[in-house]
């Protein structure tokens, strides 16, 4: 295996009293989709969100161990969380558009991080990103219409548009596709599939078959400990542990 | 293994098992029957395996209907999805052996009118009943879910495969010691052949069988006992 994109070490979580995350070890590749799965409240978005350090915002929450992007510890004092997250982009469940034009919405985070030095270079960055995120061709003529306008498929792209602005490395998506029709679902699995190209992608879903589709890798939460992690094509034909196989095949665990 | 969350899902498993079970019970009955009917020249009873043929390859159909119904409604995962292969394959290997027990018994009409060659039927009785005693151990470690027993089945081809090497080369002396037995023995080859093909299948079947518990096929490494495809040959 090359040099892991992220690599986490004894990663534990505490919310107060609760252990939410415990001893978590994992290498995530670069330009590879991994899903994190497992039941409600079994660690995963949580996890996810230590990988852009959005828990910092959580008082009560703390988090010790060891998480490397590229070999740099993200937990480091010298590490500025802003920058970090331009690095790391976010995708949440519901799409969350800035009430702001379309055209804005994206434009926001190269603005912010000076990633543009005039107008030419942000409508291109602009343009990019909507192409990527397979936002383009609808949104074109309307780039200054209100982003809350769009569907909600398209919003959610507009929203991977919005985060992949900034030229992050890697791409975080909280069940991106939960509040989405099958329709745009799909449009957004051969989006992510496409973004593999560029960024690692880790996803957490509730969709077993969303999970096998789009992800080279599947990593199983139960409890707050991670209970397995391999190929996606092993984790769906023939998992190692026994607490994977019932939550894969829908039995009682 | 634990139940499924929803309930209706084991009882579609459970059903469709249970539709496998009942095949492979009316197989090996086929299996036994037209042996019988071939030693007895038996040609009633030789047309009921040809009737329940159509039975069979009836609940072939109904179970790759019900296993497509599963995997469009349940999209199965890991041991079940495994199940399903199984069933699928299964089905298919049963509704073949299927087949070759009712060319068999449509053998024996013809034969009913030939005079018999020493032995052959009996040899070939033995045969079947060993290929039938193969399936039934397969069924049950199929339904035990037990792969040792698999292993043991599929092993036990080899068995079949020196039966008929053996009656292969008695035809043969018959055929070469007088010209009219050639008719007679060519058929009887045929029925051997079908018998040592069912072998086969039973084998594949066990291969699946062991998929289905480990999750991995089983590595290519046993014996192989057809050896007549060298019979004739100057080296």
């Amino acid at each position: 295996m090359t040099q892991a994109k992220i690599s986490a070490q004894g990663v534990q979580v505490h919310y107060a009293d609760t252990h939410a995350i415990k001893d978590v070890n994992v290498e995530i590749a670069d330009k590879e989709v991994t899903a994190f799965i497992g039941p409600s409240g079994c660690g995963k978005s949580t996890f996810l969100r230590c990988i852009n350090r959005m828990n910092d915002t959580i008082d009560i929450c703390r988090v010790t161990g060891d998480i490397r992007i590229d070999g740099e510890d993200i937990y480091d004092a010298k590490v500025d969380p802003v920058q970090l997250r331009a690095k790391v982009g976010m995708v949440f469940q519901k799409p969350n558009p800035f009430p702001k034009s379309i055209y804005d919405n994206v434009a926001y985070g190269p603005k912010i991080h000076g990633l543009s030095r005039n107008k030419a270079e942000l409508d291109e960055i602009v343009e990019k990103s909507l192409r990527k995120a397979a936002l383009w061709n609808e949104a074109k003529d309307r780039l200054h219409a209100p982003g809350t306008g769009l569907s909600g498929g398209q919003q959610q792209r507009l929203c991977i548009a919005r985060a992949i602005a900034t030229a992050p490395e890697v791409l975080l998506m909280d069940e991106p596709c939960s509040a989405l029709d099958p329709i745009a679902t799909a449009q957004v699995e051969e989006l992510i599939d496409d973004l593999r190209q560029s960024f690692s992608v880790v996803i957490v879903t509730h969709s077993m078959q969303q999970a096998a589709r789009v992800s080279q890798k599947t990593a199983f939460f139960h409890l707050g400990s991670l209970v397995e992690f391999g190929d996606t094509n092993k984790i769906f034909t023939n998992p190692e542990d026994p607490r994977t196989e019932s939550y894969i095949s829908g039995r009682i665990g | 293994m634990n139940e499924h969350i929803s309930s209706a899902y084991d009882r579609d498993l459970e059903a469709l098992q249970t539709l496998v079970m009942k095949m492979g019970g009316m197989v090996e009955d086929a299996i036994l029957s037209s042996a019988k009917s071939l030693e007895t020249r038996d040609i009633v009873l030789a047309e009921k395996v040809r009737a329940a043929d159509k039975k069979i390859d009836a609940l072939e159909e109904q179970i790759n209907e019900d296993a497509a119904r599963i995997i469009a409604l349940r999209a199965p995962v890991s041991k079940d999805l495994r199940a399903i292969l199984t069933v699928l394959r299964v089905a298919a290997n049963l509704e073949r052996i299927g087949d070759y027990a009712k060319n068999m018994a449509k053998r024996t009409v013809t034969l009913t009118d030939m005079a018999p060659i020493d032995g052959s039927d009996s040899a070939l009785r033995r045969m079947s009943r060993e290929v039938q005693e193969m399936l039934k151990d397969l069924l049950d470690a199929y339904l035990r879910r037990d792969a040792v027993l698999a292993e043991d089945v599929r092993q036990r081809d080899h068995d079949v495969d020196q039966m008929y090497n053996a009656l292969f080369r008695e035809l043969l002396t018959f055929m070469m010691e007088d010209p009219r037995n050639i008719t007679t023995c060519m058929h009887l080859h045929f029925v051997a052949k079908n018998v040592e093909r069912m072998g086969d299948l039973v084998t594949n079947m066990a291969e699946q069988v062991i998929y289905l518990v480990t999750g991995e096929m089983p590595e290519d490494d046993r014996p192989k006992g057809d050896e007549t495809a060298f019979v004739g040959d100057v080296d």
